[in-house]
Order: C-alpha cells, then structure tokens, then sequence
C-alpha cells in the first residue's frame, strides 16, 4: 500500500471551449512528500490544482488519492475525500464576515461538526503555530496585512490536520522577507504534520525551499521533472529559462512589440 | 452577420441560461430540506432580509396608499365614484400594490446585496475555499438564503398591507373628508380573505425570485470588480422582471374562472 503514490495524475486534460488547459498531465507525489510544480502564467497550473481538488472536472485523464479514482466523485464519497484536503489560497480567500479565529476553525465548525468553545481554543493554537497571538483571532481578515491574511490562510489550512496539502501561489504579493516567514512556516507545519503537499509558484525562491521535488508545466503538459536539487542543472531549456527569469529563450511570451 | 444565426444563438443562450437556473433553482431547495441546517445563518438572512427591509417597505406601502387614496378619489369624481376609495384602496393594495412595490422595493436591495456578496466570494475564491473547507456552498450559501427570503416576504406584504391602507385611510380620512369610522368599516366590508391570501402567496413567490436572481448571478459571476458589477445589475433587473411575470401567472392562477 505504501507504494501507492498519495496523488497520482494520469492524462490530464481540461479545455475551456477551444482552449485546451491541461493537455495530458501526468504526475506522481508519494506520501509525505512535497512537489511544487513551476511554470509561467496562463499555462494550468491553477486548473490543474483545481482539477486534484475536484472544484473542475476534467474531460480526460485520471486523478487518484491514496489509488482511488477521484474523478467524478460525489456525495459522501467526496465528502470524505475533502477532509483529507487542505488548501492555501492565493489570494488567501478569507471569509470576510468571519472573525480571523471563526476562518481558522470553519472546517472543524462546519465540515466536522465540532463545538464552537472547542473549535475556538484549537483556532487559536493554530494561530500560535503561524505566529499569530489570540488577540489576532478577535480581529476580521479585512483588519490584516497581506502577510498575516496568508499566515491566517495557512492556519486554516492546517487546522483540521490535512493529509494533502494544496498551496496557490503561497509568497505572491509578499516583500522578500514575509515571503520568506511563509515558507519557513510552511516547512515548519508540513513537517509537523507530516503532509503530502502539491504547491503551484512562479517564485523560486519559495520552490527551493518547500520542495522536495519541482515539475515544469508549459502548454498544458508536464515538460520536466526531478529532485529540487537538480533544478538548477536539468539541461531542459524551457526550465532553464524560466528558472533564470530570462525573456528570451524556448518560451516565448504573447507580447506585442510597440 | 447572418441575422438568422443571431436570433438562433440568442434562442440558444436563453435556453442554456433557463435550464441552467432551473437546475440551480433546484439544487437551492434540495439543500433547504436535507440536512446539515445553518441555523444561525438563517436567522441572520431573516434579520437581514425581513427586519432591515421594514422601513422601506413601510415608507413604499404607506406613500403608495396616499397616493392611491388621491388618485381613485379624483378619477372617481369624473363619474360620482368618490365613495369607492376605501374599497379600491384595500383591494388595490392587499391583492396588487402592496406584494408588487414591496417585492421590487426588496427585489433592489436584497438581491443586489446577495449578487454584490457571493460575486464578492466567488471572484476572490472564497466560495472554493468553503468547498475545500468541506462545506457545500448551496447549502451555506443559497438555501439560507431561499428560505429566508420566501419565509419573510409574506410577512412584510402583510405589514405593507396594513400600512398601506393605513396611507389610504390618512388621506382619505385627513384630506377627502371621509368619515373614520365608516372608512374603515367600508374596509372591513369589502376585504375578503382571498385578497390578503393571494398576496401573500404572491409574496412568497416574489421572496424565491428575489433571492434565486442574487444567489444565482452571484455564484455565476466572474471578472472582477466589474463581473460583480454586472452581477448585482442583472440580479435586480432580472428578479423585476421575473416578479412582475409571476405575479400575472399567479394573478391568473387565483382569479381566473
């Protein structure tokens, strides 16, 4: 069973209208480790994600968790697959009528049915973890900085204990250092767990530090994989470019020149 | 442009967009019946829907009794029907005026607040994150809200009602020269049960249409601050419309032999 990859994608491929998204995704994370997969904007990595989440439905391919076929799944079944499942927005997507502590503990409110007193004392453990002190837990989201909504959004990410972790974008609009208090954070927490995550990031400094392997996504299709350290001699051109951040080479961007 | 394939493509999308809600539609009053039920999220929408609505309700019935009272008063003079205007005044009101007006009154300001919020949630991906979070937006989101708005729309109609004819009884009473006791002895005469009665049922079905419109072009709204725009637009003229459609068919459903 421990051979079983934790989340498995075999042929991916999502189109909106003529647009193909994901043209044949295939990845494999085994249990408790972390992937990030890298690529420029506009090339499926959110839709990918969305994809393993089961917020779209892809047209072909397989998504399986732990082996099982998630791809279509619903009710009860899915219900059970959700609470498996942590997930970091970009934007954070914090629920703006909410106290920061009532974020934290929405899915252990919610989803699990916990009591409210209960679920209070472990929003604010958890806020501890991030960094946060209780007093933060009174506040609402919109009373936040960029940087303590994130830390928020993680908290909430892994308040009820996730086996899989989801991370959007985690540094993007942070200063270099807040960046870097998020990913320290993240290892920290992902760690502690001991969580599968599956992390989509343009920013390499954040792909360096939580990954254990990085994949490369263009046009729709995984064009590389590998162990992180190998990243920076991969002898693939298209990762070369993006990872140096250079306009030209295989990739090119849709600009039009003045 | 081929004029033909114009109005077979907008045929078309007027049919997606008529299955699409009705299947919407549903799955809203699936998740009102089957459990977990929000409680506290219900109250709040009762609050937020029923209660904070009272004032312009009130104002709405009370001026357009008023006016009313006035205008059946000087187009009653034409052909010495003066006397009519208690019993025009409550049939107008109970059956036709005080559902409608109240109904768009509500139509503007809940359903464009209901489009505004989810569009809100939707563009910044809460309504996602209530999905990860092992939540069922339909039923932390839409049911409360359906339910809410079917449950309190009757009884502001029916406070609208009472305020209404209460506008008609000032003017008349105040202005007309009518005498109280017989105005409102006239009212008590003439009303019957099934004019209070298809109001509220009117109201009932305005409160779906209000909160189905805010929740559906909410949930569907994309694009940003001006996706939300557009959603909270189409949310009020869309449930004007349609409440002004149904109240026909519902009008025809009581009255017609």
């Amino acid at each position: 069973m421990n051979d079983v990859p934790k989340i498995r994608l075999q042929g991916v491929q999502k189109r909106f209208g003529p647009k193909v998204v994901l043209d044949g995704v295939d990845l494999e994370i085994p249990r408790g480790k972390s992937l990030v997969v890298i690529g420029g904007s506009g090339t499926g990595k959110s839709v990918m994600i969305k994809c393993v989440l089961g917020l779209m439905r892809p047209e072909k391919g397989s998504i399986q968790i732990d082996g099982e076929e998630t791809v279509g799944l619903r009710g009860d079944a899915r219900d059970r697959l959700m609470r498996k499942f942590g997930m970091l927005f970009q934007g954070a997507a914090l629920f703006d009528s909410l106290r920061v502590w009532e974020n934290v503990a929405f899915g252990l409110i919610q989803g699990r049915g916990m009591g409210r007193v209960q679920a209070k004392k472990l929003a604010q453990e958890k806020l501890g973890q991030v960094g946060l002190g209780a007093e933060v837990g009174e506040l609402f989201p919109a009373e936040l900085s960029g940087g303590m909504q994130k830390r928020v959004a993680l908290a909430r990410a892994i308040a009820a204990e996730p086996e899989i972790i989801f991370f959007d974008e985690p540094t993007t609009g942070l200063d270099p250092i807040m960046a870097d208090v998020i990913n320290d954070l993240i290892v920290h927490c992902v760690e502690q767990l001991g969580a599968t995550t599956l992390s989509i990031t343009h920013d390499m400094a954040s792909a360096r530090k939580i990954a254990d392997r990085v994949a490369m996504i263009h046009k729709g299709k995984i064009i590389w994989t590998g162990p992180v350290e190998e990243v920076d001699r991969s002898g693939n051109p298209f990762v070369d470019q993006f990872i140096h951040g250079r306009a030209e080479g295989p990739i090119h961007m849709e600009v039009r020149r003045p | 442009m081929n004029p033909f394939a114009a109005v077979g493509r907008a045929f078309i999308t007027f049919l997606r967009t008529a299955g699409k809600l009705g299947i919407f539609g549903f799955h809203g009053v699936r998740h009102i019946f089957a459990p977990p039920f929000y409680m506290r999220l219900i109250g709040q929408q009762i609050m937020s829907i029923g209660y904070y609505s009272l004032p312009v309700v009130g104002l709405t019935a009370l001026f357009t009794g008023m006016v009313l009272a006035l205008q059946i008063y000087i187009g009653g003079s034409r052909f010495n029907a003066e006397s009519l205007v208690a019993n025009i005044v409550v049939l107008g009101i109970t059956r036709e005026l005080g559902p409608v007006i109240g109904a768009l009154m509500v139509a503007g300001r809940v359903s464009a607040a209901m489009a505004a919020e989810i569009g809100t949630m939707r563009v910044t991906e809460q309504i996602d994150a209530l999905t990860t979070l092992s939540t069922n937006p339909f039923k932390y989101l839409v049911a409360p809200r359906l339910l809410a708005a079917t449950l309190m729309m009757p009884l502001l109609v029916l406070i609208a009602d009472i305020i209404g004819v209460m506008g008609g009884y000032i003017v008349g009473t105040g202005k007309l020269g009518f005498n109280e006791a017989t105005y409102l002895q006239t009212t008590y005469d003439f009303l019957e049960a099934s004019d209070v009665v298809s109001g509220l049922v009117k109201a009932a079905v305005f409160g779906f249409i209000i909160a189905l419109m805010g929740c559906y072009h909410g949930f569907h709204s994309q694009g940003g601050a001006q996706g939300v725009g557009r959603a909270t637009t189409n949310a009020v003229v869309s449930a004007s419309i349609l409440i002004l459609f149904a109240n026909y068919l519902v009008t025809e459903l009581f009255f017609s032999k």
